[in-house]
């Protein structure tokens, strides 16, 4: 046996010792919890989802707690809980993007009007509308990536654009569901549903939840996804690490623009109509970020499950749905979420604890 | 987290397996456009008193902000699943919410528009309003009378509710222009119109600081209007502001919509010369009584003779009565507003 051989017996010998690994020094129950919410970001919104459905379920009944309700929970938060899942994306790149619902609204108007304006067949106007969503996103994703102009600022002037197109490209015109079921039935398609016993899902709700499944996956299990993160929690590193930085801005603020025209054929499934002064367009940006910022993703990005934002974007919808079904003042539904958009970051803050 | 998942899927199949209608008692729904502007606030009381005195429950919603179709949908939905008897509705897009309104009916419920009649109006049961073309008429007459001659030279501003043209914006504009004299093109849309004497038509939202900002455009355009029409009181009330911070504020005559106490005050005090008074209390407690009706025996609403809705009753209300145009006094218009 030569000597450069010998110290490996070390390793044989003491195979009780840890070499290099992290001690999990904290003791006590609060230590342990700081630790599996810090491993689990998704946790904590699931937490307070079980238990308010639990809750209201309690006050309610069976009005609310029926298969009826529960899922018609989902059908109200399909359109929120698509655009949570493009904002997620831009946030874990520690972006912001505050166009997703103007972005969604002028993709149904653009669907709409394509098919009735110019005769287009519905099945191309919603390839024309996805595209104009992608293409949108590309440009956001240019000026933030080669142009350096911050995402909130860039987003910020992209909704304004987004918003006044709609108005002057719609003139206003409202089209009725009467027409859209008579000529396009096409665009209407996400708004066909699945009876399963007293539960509805419509194929709306079926595609919001397949597109987080498969955000997931990509976030998760991809080198996409990785660098997703990367770029999020320290765009230099990533670079040093040969990570595409640009590229990978790109296709996030491109896949972006794509989920939220996807959001707008969403939204014409579920209002059968394609209206220009949805309020999605106004206050669609804030509902998406409540929902991530609820779903425990961190806005200084490279952070959080996509799962958070689904669970977030449904701890809404269930509070909404509860206070409704109690008849309590709309005020209080307002007053809770933005309680909870607090706790949610002053939780992120302390499991952001565990780390340093 | 797994465990979590399963556990709550597991206590839902359980619970909603075994579900049980629940024998609650008749129920309505209020569903107005927002829950700050004091002509829903009051109906929401007008409905809640006659709810309390027919011994109803009543569940009122509100969209965040005017134009909220979003948030009526999930109302409507709530109504549906919460098993009410009847809806009343001021929709705050007319079209758009008007599958929804199917479903409601569909699902055997009464359906009551307030206010504003849907697109198209027999989308809803019945409809309790204001003949908001009257309301507009009414003021357009007054306005004309008031300035006699000088009528043919008027300078008009008119201010507007929104861009996307809700009907009664609609309705009350065409009307103003009717009872004034002027053609209106298509009576369906405001803008269309090429009587010189109209300087400009813009967009208030309803609210003081929409009206202020309107009516500095509208003078930009042409100092010299001395007609403007408001969509209602608070856009009114903003108007004069505009106009009082120029000095201009005693040689503009402005009308208005609506009737409310403070906008009935500043037709006492001469901010406004003339507005037409509805009467939302009316309208809500009227409504409540037509689903008490309609969940006992399924009796549905009538509407007014001669109208294809249910006319609640307009009065213009004027310090300064006009010659051949019918109004009541401000004495009378404070007894009678809301808000």
């Amino acid at each position: 046996m030569t000597e450069s051989q010998s110290y490996e017996d070390v390793v044989k010998d003491k195979t009780e010792t840890h070499f290099a690994q992290f001690e999990d020094e904290r003791k006590g129950l609060i230590g342990k919890v700081q630790h599996a919410l810090h491993l689990n970001p998704a946790l904590v919104p699931l937490i307070i989802l079980v238990t308010a459905i639990g809750l209201f379920g309690m006050i309610l009944g069976q009005r609310f707690f029926s298969p009826g309700t529960l899922t018609l929970i989902l059908q109200q938060v399909q359109i929120v809980g698509v655009l949570a899942a493009a904002q997620t994306l831009v946030i874990l790149t520690a972006g912001i993007d505050l166009s997703v619902g103007a972005i969604a609204v002028l993709c149904t108007v653009i669907m709409g009007q394509f098919t009735f304006r110019y005769g287009v067949p519905a099945e191309l106007s919603l390839l024309i509308g996805l595209a104009f969503g992608g293409g949108i996103g590309a440009i956001s994703g240019f000026l933030v990536s080669r142009v350096k102009i911050p995402p909130f600022i860039v987003t910020l002037g992209m909704w304004q654009i987004v918003l006044a197109s709609t108005y002057l490209f719609s003139r206003n015109e409202t089209l009725r569901s009467s027409d859209l079921r008579a000529d396009a039935p096409a665009l209407l398609f996400l708004g066909n549903k699945i009876q399963i016993g007293g539960a509805n899902f419509t194929f709306g709700v079926i595609l919001m939840i397949l597109i987080f499944v498969a955000l997931a996956y990509a976030l998760r299990a991809t080198a996409w996804g990785r660098h997703v993160y990367a770029v999020g929690d320290d765009p230099e590193a990533a670079q040093l690490a040969g990570v595409n930085v640009h590229k990978t801005l790109m296709s996030v603020y491109i896949m972006a623009g794509l989920i939220c025209a996807v959001a707008a054929w969403v939204m014409i499934g579920r209002f059968s109509s394609v209206s220009p002064s949805a309020s999605t367009g106004v206050i669609g940006n804030i509902q998406s970020i409540t929902a991530v910022v609820i779903g425990g993703i961190s806005l200084f990005g490279g952070r959080g499950s996509i799962f958070g934002a689904f669970f977030g974007a449904l701890i809404v919808g269930v509070f909404e749905m509860g206070l409704r079904m109690a008849g309590a003042d709309p005020q209080w539904t307002f007053l809770l979420i933005g309680m909870l958009i607090i706790g949610a970051v002053a939780l992120d803050q302390w499991i952001r604890k565990v780390s340093s | 987290m797994k465990k979590l998942l399963i556990g709550t899927a597991l206590v839902t199949i359980a619970t909603a397996g075994s579900a049980l209608a629940d024998d609650h008692a008749t129920s309505a729904c209020l569903i107005t456009k927002t829950d700050t502007n004091p002509f829903f606030v009051k109906m929401r009381e007008g409905a809640a008193a006659a709810a309390e005195a027919a011994g109803i429950t009543l569940n009122s919603y509100a969209g965040q902000v005017d134009g909220d179709n979003e948030a009526q949908v999930a109302a409507i939905e709530t109504c549906i699943a919460n098993g009410a008897s009847g809806i009343l509705i001021t929709a705050s897009d007319t079209a758009a919410i008007v599958p929804s309104v199917e479903q409601a009916r569909e699902a055997g419920l009464l359906v009551i528009a307030l206010d504003t009649p849907l697109d198209p109006i027999d989308a809803a049961d019945a409809t309790f309003a204001t003949d908001n073309f009257l309301a507009g008429e009414l003021i357009g007459q007054w306005a004309a009378a008031t300035l006699g001659d000088d009528a043919a030279n008027a300078k008009i501003a008119m201010l507007d509710l929104a861009i996307s043209q809700p009907t009664v914006g609609v309705l009350r504009d065409q009307g103003f222009l009717t009872g004034f004299g002027i053609d209106t093109v298509d009576v369906n849309r405001w803008g269309d119109e090429t009587d010189e004497r109209i300087i400009c038509n813009e967009v208030t939202a309803g609210n003081e600081e929409g009206g202020r900002t309107a009516m500095e455009n509208c003078l930009a355009v042409d100092p010299e209007i001395n007609v403007v029409y408001t969509i209602n009181e608070p856009a009114a009330a903003g108007a004069y502001e505009a106009l009082a911070a120029i000095g201009r504020e005693d040689d503009v005559l402005i009308v208005s919509v609506d009737g409310g106490c403070p906008g009935i005050q500043n037709v006492a005090d001469g901010v406004i010369g003339a507005t037409s008074q509805q009467y939302p209390l009316l309208m809500a407690s009227l409504g409540i009584e037509a689903i008490v009706k309609y969940a006992a025996d399924g009796t549905l609403p009538e509407n007014t003779p001669g109208k294809n809705f249910l006319d609640t009753g307009v009065s213009l209300v004027t310090g300064q009565p006009a010659d051949g145009v019918e109004s009541i006094d401000v004495a009378e218009g404070t007894d009678r507003c809301w808000g």
